[in-house]
């Protein structure tokens, strides 16, 4: 630690050169904090510690096939149900047919089954009471200057309602605050309307529901209860398949897009690049400062702390431009989320990812330190003052 | 360097940058032609490019710092290159599946085939509407059909992983009015069986796809008969007789669209009007290379944005590498160009020589950067859920000169700005302190 000063006098002893470096690295690490917020996103979305307790059950055949409203009594008799709930997709946007909204229609004990989500008493008795009544996120309401009272237009992508429109219009009852960081970008952005006004509205539900999500009394027991669903409607023509909220939403992002994959190439690409060019700076920086290097063994620094010393300057300035990166994604976070309409809500850089980034930081650092670490280790003095 | 040199010179790449990003690729052949021309010509230019072949042939010698700025913009215009060939791929694929002379009809105000729905009789009167060709029968070339999804397993997945795909019910006139789909392998559906024709795409993606496999959708059980291909949005699904389908999924005697082959390609608007003059019908009709160029216009520019604003930040870190390289160089010939200036030359050709050099530098690396996108993501097959239709579409990347084009021009901007300021500094530094430094 006392040489602190002296490592950060070398750090800087080319301004332009470490800044320029700097500037390179801060620009890696911002890619790193936004792709990473993206996967993690991707990865995390329906991940919520309570997600594990519930189950979604819906048709064997495809995702816009409904089921039937008979289902969901005959799923609360299985044992181990504790809770059955069901919802429909809305597929709304607002004003413009690209602002889509998450929008469901949903049973009324809806809420009961996601802690996630909370809604003042009053707030969700006005819901209960309001038949054109919605729920909607906190950052959804943001988004569109949303309040409480007011009434919206929404339109539907997919249902029309008796005459043909699909102009529907709802009363915003309340906001829906989120309890769960990991999940709050999905959650963020939901809107609820009721199941039954729904159904009434649009001729082409016909009563039915079109998944259920049954939360269960016991973790363990989940695989169990899921094959016990499964088993109610097997040979009718109206098969199930149930899985867990977690495999469910995962397997339904990996449709869109492998984004892991695609982040983990691009930033393959990134880092590579940039050791290549730290590298670069550190070589740079302990060549012309030899002679420096020969001086400070020739007082009795030994080749072990001139090489400690080496990599701790190339340490510092990869985490120093890593952390300004990585604290810079994070304003911007919003902005994309902002940008590309609600189409993804990345969340805010975990703790993870900082884990990690300031792991590759580390780990950066000791790739390119570690060959002008090596020669300042070895430095001949005699050789170096002579300049051979 | 001054404050306000500083300010000017931003100004200026301002101004050159935005110039450079409307200019076409002839355009570039222009200024290139010209330069040479000045280089040749003029005496300026002469020693421009003395000065700058000293510096080119020093190259090799730092080797290691040009390595950065060729290798920062490769990596910038690969993953550039890359993104925007995905966008033209799934644009492309799309775009192909239309054409000006078949059109699509589905009840008004449906955002998506699967959402749409038309009772028999609509069926009936779209295609009596004057406009659509006619068979060597006589019968009009109208093709209704049904759309579903259905879940299959995904090929090579871990565990029970499934996907969805999009399940067309086809009549026998689609044949003809889908002209592009020819069978591959195996045989078309037989009517009335539950048989599939699967498309290639969808081969591709799930499992079980195979003429003579039998696969379970829902409940049921299909017999796979055939592969077609159609070199379209269309290979992604799958298809069977359209009275199975509806019957299957309880659709009863009501299709999804009506798409229909039209005497030519002018005869859409007597078309269009026909059938908006028809009381009886309540629908939305546009030609097909409308409709399915709508639905790309959404994800292929969703997918544009992101390869450039990851690509733009990849540039900033790409150009401050090619800053700190081209800085480094000036400064070690610093005593060398402040000599030339010392015996007469002017500012101009040694701002010029270095821009060259830099650019020559950042040249390489867009080549390179290209040409890595295009070996290894050229054809490089990709799928994702598209916008407007509930299966996946499977489309290939693809990297077209104009991706190629685009790649260069970002890698010709961040040479010239990594150059140009290196440039100026060794042009304005004062030749005294130049000649006195180290």
């Amino acid at each position: 630690m006392k040489y602190l000063h002296l490592i950060w006098a070398s750090l800087f002893r080319r301004k332009t050169r470490t800044i320029l470096t700097l500037v390179s690295i801060v620009a890696a690490f911002l890619l790193f904090g936004l792709l990473d917020a993206v996967r993690t996103s991707f990865a995390e979305a329906g991940q919520s510690a309570n997600g594990a307790q519930r189950l979604q059950t819906g048709s064997r055949l495809s995702f816009i096939q409904t089921l039937p409203q008979s289902l969901g009594a005959r799923i609360q008799q299985v044992p181990g149900v504790k809770t059955v709930t069901y919802a429909n997709w809305f597929g709304g946007a607002y004003q413009d047919p690209h602002n889509q909204v998450f929008s469901f229609a949903v049973a009324p004990n809806y809420l009961d089954v996601y802690p996630e989500m909370s809604v003042s008493e009053g707030e969700r008795k006005a819901f209960a009471a309001a038949r054109t009544g919605v729920l909607v996120g906190e950052g959804l309401a943001k988004r569109f200057g949303w309040k409480v009272g007011d009434r919206i237009p929404m339109q539907s992508t997919i249902f029309p309602d008796k005459s043909g429109s699909k102009n529907w219009v709802f009363d915003v009852s309340g906001i829906i605050h989120t309890t769960d960081t990991k999940s709050a970008g999905w959650f963020d952005q939901m809107m609820l309307l009721h199941w039954a006004y729904f159904d009434d509205t649009t001729p082409y539900n016909r009563g039915q529901a079109g998944w259920y999500v049954t939360q269960v009394a016991d973790v363990n027991q989940a695989d169990r209860v899921a094959k016990a669903i499964d088993a109610l409607s097997a040979n009718s023509d109206h098969e199930t398949r149930t899985q867990t909220e977690q495999a469910a939403t995962a397997s339904w992002m990996k449709q869109f897009a492998n984004v892991g994959l695609i982040v983990t190439s691009v930033m393959g690409a990134v880092f590579f690049t940039l050791m290549l060019l730290s590298g670069n700076t550190m070589m740079q920086a302990v060549r012309e400062r030899t002679n420096e290097l020969a001086v400070l063994k020739t007082i009795g620094f030994s080749g072990t702390s001139l090489m400690a010393m080496v990599l701790a300057e190339s340490v510092m300035l990869l985490v120093l431009g890593g952390v300004i990166g990585i604290l810079l994604a994070e304003p911007l976070i919003p902005l994309i989320s902002k940008a590309l309409r609600g189409m993804i809500a990345p969340s805010p850089v975990s703790l993870a990812s900082w884990a990690e980034g300031i792991g590759l930081m580390l780990a950066i650092a000791a790739l390119v330190g570690a060959l002008p670490a090596w020669r300042a280790m070895r430095l001949n003095i005699v050789d170096a003052l002579a300049r051979r | 360097m001054k404050v306000r040199t500083v300010l000017l010179l931003l100004l200026l790449l301002a101004v050159l940058l935005v110039a450079w990003i409307l200019l076409p690729w002839w355009g570039a052949l222009v200024l290139a032609g010209l330069l040479a021309a000045w280089m040749a010509a003029s005496r300026p230019g002469r020693r421009a490019a003395s000065v700058a072949a000293v510096g080119i042939s020093t190259l090799g010698q730092r080797l290691g710092s040009s390595a950065v700025v060729v290798v920062g913009i490769a990596g910038v215009v690969g993953v550039l290159v890359a993104m925007l060939a995905m966008a033209e791929g799934y644009a492309e694929m799309l775009r192909k599946t239309g054409s000006l002379d078949t059109a699509i009809v589905l009840r008004g105000g449906s955002a998506a085939e699967v959402a749409s729905g038309l009772d028999r009789d609509s069926v009936l009167q779209i295609a009596q509407t004057p406009g659509i060709a006619r068979d060597a029968k006589g019968q009009p070339l109208a093709s209704a059909e049904g759309v579903v999804a259905a879940n299959l397993p995904i090929k090579d997945a871990t565990g029970d992983d499934e996907g969805s795909v999009q399940l067309r019910g086809v009549g026998d006139e689609v044949w003809a009015v889908r002209s592009q789909v020819r069978v591959v392998d195996g045989r078309k559906f037989k009517p009335g069986l539950r048989e599939l024709l699967v498309g290639r795409g969808a081969a591709r993606q799930f499992a079980g796809l195979v003429p003579g496999h039998e696969i379970r959708l829902g409940s049921q059980t299909w017999t796979v008969a055939g592969v077609f291909a159609s070199d379209d949005a269309l290979e992604s699904e799958i298809w069977a007789d359209a009275n199975v389908v509806a019957e299957t999924y309880e659709r009863g005697s009501s299709r999804n669209s009506v798409t229909v082959r039209l005497a030519d390609a002018n005869a859409f608007k007597a078309f269009k009007a026909a059938l908006e003059a028809n009381p009886q019908l309540k629908i939305d009709v546009s030609t097909t290379l409308d409709f399915f160029g709508k639905q790309s216009e959404g994800m292929s520019s969703f997918i544009r944005i992101i390869g450039i604003v990851i690509g733009g930040i990849m540039a900033v870190g790409a150009m401050f590498g090619a800053l700190n390289t081209m800085f480094a160089a000036v400064d070690a010939r610093a005593r060398e160009i402040a000599t030339l200036r010392a015996i007469g030359f002017a500012g101009l050709p040694v701002v010029v020589a270095i821009l060259l050099e830099t650019m020559l530098l950042a040249l390489a690396g867009g080549v390179l950067g290209g040409a890595l996108a295009w070996l290894l993501f050229n054809g490089y097959a990709a799928s994702t859920m598209a916008a407007g239709s509930v299966g996946k579409l499977s489309f290939d990347l693809h990297v077209t000169a104009g991706v190629l084009w685009q790649g260069l021009k970002w890698a010709l901007a961040i040479g010239f700005i990594g150059g140009l300021f290196p440039a100026v500094r060794a042009a304005t530094m004062p030749v005294t302190t130049a000649l006195r430094e180290l």
